[in-house]
This record gives C-alpha cells, sequence and structure tokens, in this order.
C-alpha cells in the first residue's frame, strides 16, 4: 500500500470512527445526559450555600478545588521563574 | 518609534483602562465570568502594550526588571497564606466556609469568604508572569 493510501485510509477510519461517536452522543443539554448526575446537582443547587459566590466556575476553582488551583498558580510561577533565569540579559551581559 | 504621536497619545490612555479593566475582572470574579486567570492575562497585556509602544527603557525604569521578578513570588506565596488561614483556624488547608469564615451575601462584592482574597493572589501571579516572560524574552532594540 502507497504511503499516501495510507493517509487516507487512516484519516478516513478515524473522522468515520467519530462521526459514529458523535451521532452516538447525547443532544446537548438533554435532561437525562449521564453529565447529569449528583456532582452536577451538588455544583450548580449547593455553590451559594457552600462558598457565597454567584459564579459557579469560580466556586469550584477557587474553593472546591482550591488546593488544585493553587498547583496550576506554582506552574506558572515556575515557567516565569525558569524563563528569567535562563534568559535574563543581565545574566547574558555578565556571561560575555 | 518614540516620535509616534498618534501610538503615543492612544497607549497613554489606553494602557490605564486595561490595567482598570484587567483590576475589575479580578475583583468581581465570584460575580461574573472571569476571575485571576483571565483578570491577570488582561493586566499582563496591558503591560506588554506599554513596553511594545514605550519601549523597554521606560518599562524598566519604571520597575526594574529583577522587582518584577521577585514580585512575581508574592502570589504563589499569597495564596499559600490564604490556605494557612483556614489551617490556623483549625480545619483543612485551603478550608473556606468549613473554617467558619464570614461569606457575606451572595451577590456583593465582599462575598464568599476567601475566594475575592484568592483570586488576587492568583491574578497578581498572572499579570507578573506574562510581563515576566514578555520582558525577559523580548530584545533590546
Amino acid at each position: 500500500m502507497s504511503r499516501a493510501a495510507l493517509v487516507i485510509f487512516t484519516v478516513v477510519l478515524v473522522s468515520g470512527m467519530m462521526g459514529v461517536i458523535a451521532y452516538a452522543l447525547p443532544e446537548f443539554g438533554a435532561p437525562d445526559a449521564p453529565n447529569r448526575n449528583e456532582v452536577f446537582e451538588r455544583y450548580v443547587l449547593d455553590t451559594v450555600k457552600d462558598t457565597g459566590a454567584v459564579n459557579s466556575v469560580t466556586a469550584v476553582v477557587f474553593d472546591y478545588r482550591a488546593f488544585d488551583t493553587l498547583g496550576e498558580a506554582t506552574v506558572l510561577f515556575t515557567a516565569a521563574a525558569a524563563t528569567a533565569s535562563v534568559l535574563s540579559h543581565r545574566r547574558r551581559d555578565r556571561g560575555a | 518609534m518614540d516620535d509616534d504621536v498618534i501610538l503615543n497619545e492612544v497607549a497613554t490612555r489606553v494602557v490605564p483602562m486595561i490595567h482598570v479593566f484587567g483590576i475589575y475582572i479580578i475583583v468581581h470574579g465570584h460575580l461574573s465570568p472571569g476571575g485571576g486567570f483571565a483578570g491577570g492575562t488582561v493586566i499582563g497585556i496591558g503591560m506588554v502594550l506599554f513596553v511594545l509602544v514605550f519601549g523597554i527603557r521606560a518599562a524598566r525604569r519604571l520597575i526594574p526588571e529583577d522587582t518584577l521578578i521577585a514580585l512575581t513570588t508574592l502570589g504563589p506565596l499569597w495564596y499559600a497564606g490564604t490556605g494557612l488561614v483556614g489551617m490556623a483556624l483549625g480545619h483543612q488547608f485551603l478550608a473556606n466556609a468549613n473554617a467558619g469564615l464570614p461569606l457575606g451575601n451572595p451577590g456583593a462584592l465582599l462575598s464568599g469568604g476567601l475566594i475575592p482574597v484568592i483570586t488576587l493572589g492568583v491574578g497578581a501571579s498572572v499579570a507578573l508572569t506574562v510581563a515576566v516572560l514578555f520582558l525577559v524574552i523580548v530584545e533590546e532594540d
């Protein structure tokens, strides 16, 4: 099988599989979709009572999952610290 | 670049507005879409615009690069220190309502216990990270 035929076969196979899967997904916002479980209900119904925040996305990110967000902030800080330590102009001038 | 009147005048007026809008997004993180990450990015992009228009020397005169890098550490420290408040009250790390902190009136600017406090730290961290990444990578003109 030539390379082009292999590429076309793979693309058709993968996109066909994705099409079938997308067709099998529940309708957007369907009341009986599997993502409407107890987690969904807990966050939607109890956010204001639990956290006092009106924005439930912020309530999840900064209250329910606050420890996870601390990790994200640390990742950002690590990126800045690594970039600054490697690429700082001052260091380059001193080394030259 | 330095004597481009239109660019200078527009940037002089737009940069403060971008920063105020970023602060607005951060402070209203628990009330409306946005929060620390989005608002911090807006403030950081405002700083990038300042550097692009007025040059990196003006930015370094305003805040030296080392000071900026040192300030970047304050964001995560502020966040972690906020978490210690819950521990000091005898609860888990980053505990909010469980630790008995006042939640305020839902919808008010000062509500949600520690959420606005944490958001401030994340916003400062993200804004300074964007600025540091840009300032360190950008070449001298």
